[in-house]
């Protein structure tokens, strides 16, 4: 018996040393590209990014945000940053809208051929973008919107489709048919039962969809760097341009408090949000 | 026997029986022209799905069928376009290496995955720090996922000059900067952003997991280890299945990793189709070239998804 408890005990030892130790795997690039953005310029050129700051300063982050260079333009990543924001917010309104009611409509109205749209709109969330990218440019350029505000915002409104749908079908799918068929006695319409009865029980739903939205949105880089022009060019995009810049000496400080940036509003979505966050991900995760 | 149905066709219809017979007809119209609201709330859906997804796809497959080059052109010429493809090096590289980084990231990121949720279901202590900090690379971009590990593994900063610093002088890790090493780079990436996904997944099946079946192994005295794999993993076969399959579209659709990260370098020695594409396109301006590579890529994700579909379906009828 004893040495069974010593067996058991020497297990979960291991369990948990190999736990940490894959953490650390996991937490290590996070933690260099944050010590590497509190060194100054003479610390970076002369040690490894591994070694910590002798004296952390925000110098980088401050260069970063509001002057560091894309080419000629030495504005920082703050013009990526507020042209991200004029992006998402509309994408995330529209797309998120446009989901609930496709779903909604697919699921309590007995359509014809819905379990058909079903399946064609989980087939289109599996296409590469790659494989539409040149339909889609040739298709805006001759409505004359290509390279613009809404053409980026349409494309993240057509992108987020599929899965968008998928996502409130099936949650509206599980709720009872009772509500609806109560509320249509009541002499409620198609859009009055969704405004009414179907959105208040979509709280959970619509925070889930939000997440998932807003930081595919954000994350996106193939999409802002075609569609959205260099006037709307989002975050990412612009910390890759800065990134790979190879003109002179490379500012690492400065690099990677850009980088810190502009993977700091998902990072906080994701810590603020926990659970919701994993939902989202497990759910869209065939948008990859 | 009727009194049954009748019952239920009561219980199934708010409306009193009394007033059904009444209300029928009216309800039947009223049904319908409110679902005609639906049918109308439904277009817009319908026409994004068939102009910018199905007919888009037929475009770009029938453009990778013609002679096009700078401009579309819309002759039919069968497969050149392909065959000149496949006769491009830059194109050989890209395709191989969405094999080869596609088998090393399916079984790195699998294996790490399941591991991690195996021990996260043994481990109940601390299990919310433990997930966060394995979760949290998926909200990270793949941009700047890419550009971390770049540095990472630069040999001029990265690891390679730390452990030169620690007094090993003649220390070399510069797979990143080697025409034939660059690719499995990507793997570490790969493995360090999507391990998280599968490990969420594969933990929430193993908490639905019959809690009879522990305990009987318990009594058969079969150690833990071996009940996960002979029995626990088993039985999450079709999940294990889907996991593979989100991976492996995943790695036909990876793009922005290998901009970010090695940028195809060097040379072109880390390409994928999914960059191969967008260069062709949109700075080499050769749209027929890239309309075949992006209806291989399209072949690629149909041959991962429709034997899955096909089974998932049949499974989900059953």
């Amino acid at each position: 018996m004893t040495t069974a408890r010593r067996h058991a005990r020497i297990g979960r030892i291991g369990l948990y040393t190999l736990l940490v130790w894959i953490c650390l795997f996991f937490s290590i690039p996070l933690l260099v590209v944050i010590s590497t953005s509190l060194k100054t310029s003479d610390e970076v050129r002369t040690f490894s990014i591994f070694t910590l700051p002798t004296a952390p300063s925000i110098a980088a982050w401050i260069k970063a945000w509001s002057s560091a260079c894309t080419g000629l333009n030495c504005g920082g990543v703050r013009v990526g940053f507020w042209n991200s924001v004029r992006i998402l917010v509309p994408s995330v309104a529209i797309s998120v809208l446009a989901g609930a009611i496709t779903g909604y409509a697919l699921s309590h109205w007995r359509i014809r051929g819905a379990n058909m749209i079903m399946l064609l709109l989980l087939i289109c969330a599996f296409i590469p973008y790659q494989v539409i990218l040149y339909p889609l440019v040739k298709t805006f350029s001759t409505i004359g919107i290509y390279s613009s505000l809404p053409c980026i915002i349409a494309v993240h409104v057509i992108f987020g489709l599929p899965v968008m749908s998928l996502l409130f079908r099936n949650f509206y799918v599980g709720l009872p048919e009772e509500l609806v068929k109560a509320a249509r006695i009541d002499g409620a319409g198609f859009w009055r039962i969704f405004v009414f009865v179907m959105l208040p029980m979509s709280v959970n739903i619509l925070i889930v969809a939000t997440i998932l939205q807003t930081t595919g949105i954000w994350n996106d880089y193939l999409l802002g760097l075609i569609f959205a022009g260099r006037d709307n060019m989002p975050m990412t995009v612009q910390l890759n341009a800065i990134a790979t810049t190879s003109t002179g000496i490379i500012e690492y400080n400065v690099n990677t408090a850009a980088a810190l940036l502009t993977a700091l509003p998902p990072l906080l979505i994701y810590f603020l949000s926990g659970r919701y966050f994993v939902r989202g991900i497990t759910a869209g995760a065939v948008k990859g | 026997m009727p009194a049954r149905l009748q019952g239920e066709t009561a219980a199934r219809s708010p409306a009193p029986r009394a007033l059904a017979s009444v209300a029928a007809p009216r309800a039947g119209r009223a049904y319908r022209t409110r679902s005609l609201a639906a049918k109308i709330a439904l277009i817009p859906t319908i026409l994004v799905m068939v102009g910018c997804y199905y007919a888009s796809v037929t475009w770009t497959v029938y453009i990778s069928m013609t002679r096009s080059f700078l401009l579309p052109v819309y002759r039919f010429a069968g497969i050149a376009q392909y065959e000149r493809l496949f006769a491009t090096p830059r194109w050989q590289v890209a395709y191989g290496n969405m094999f080869l980084f596609g088998a090393l990231d399916i079984i790195g990121t699998l294996c790490l995955g399941v591991l991690l949720a195996v021990l996260l279901d043994r481990a109940v202590r601390f299990e919310g720090i433990f997930r966060t900090l394995l979760l949290y690379p998926l909200s990270i971009s793949f941009i700047v996922t890419g550009l971390t590990w770049q540095w990472v593994l630069s040999p001029t900063i990265g690891v390679q000059q730390f452990v030169r610093g620690l007094g090993w002088e003649g220390f070399v890790f510069d797979w990143i900067t080697q025409p034939d090493r660059a690719i499995y780079t990507l793997v570490f990436a790969g493995i360090w952003h999507q391990s998280g996904l599968i490990m969420a997944i594969m933990l929430a099946g193993l908490r639905g997991v019959d809690r009879e079946i522990w305990r009987a192994a318990r009594v058969e005295g079969i150690p833990t280890w071996r009940t996960y794999i002979s029995i626990v993993l088993p039985m999450l076969r079709p999940l294990i299945v889907t996991c593979v399959v989100l991976i492996a579209i995943a790695v036909v659709k990876s793009y922005d990793l290998v901009v970010a990260m090695t940028n195809g370098g060097p040379g072109f020695s880390s390409d994928l189709p999914g960059k191969f594409v967008v260069d062709f396109e949109f700075e080499r301006a050769n749209i027929g070239q890239a309309s075949a590579a992006a209806t291989v890529m399209l072949g690629s994700v149909v041959a991962i998804i429709s034997p899955y579909l096909y089974f998932e379906l049949a499974r989900k009828n059953r």
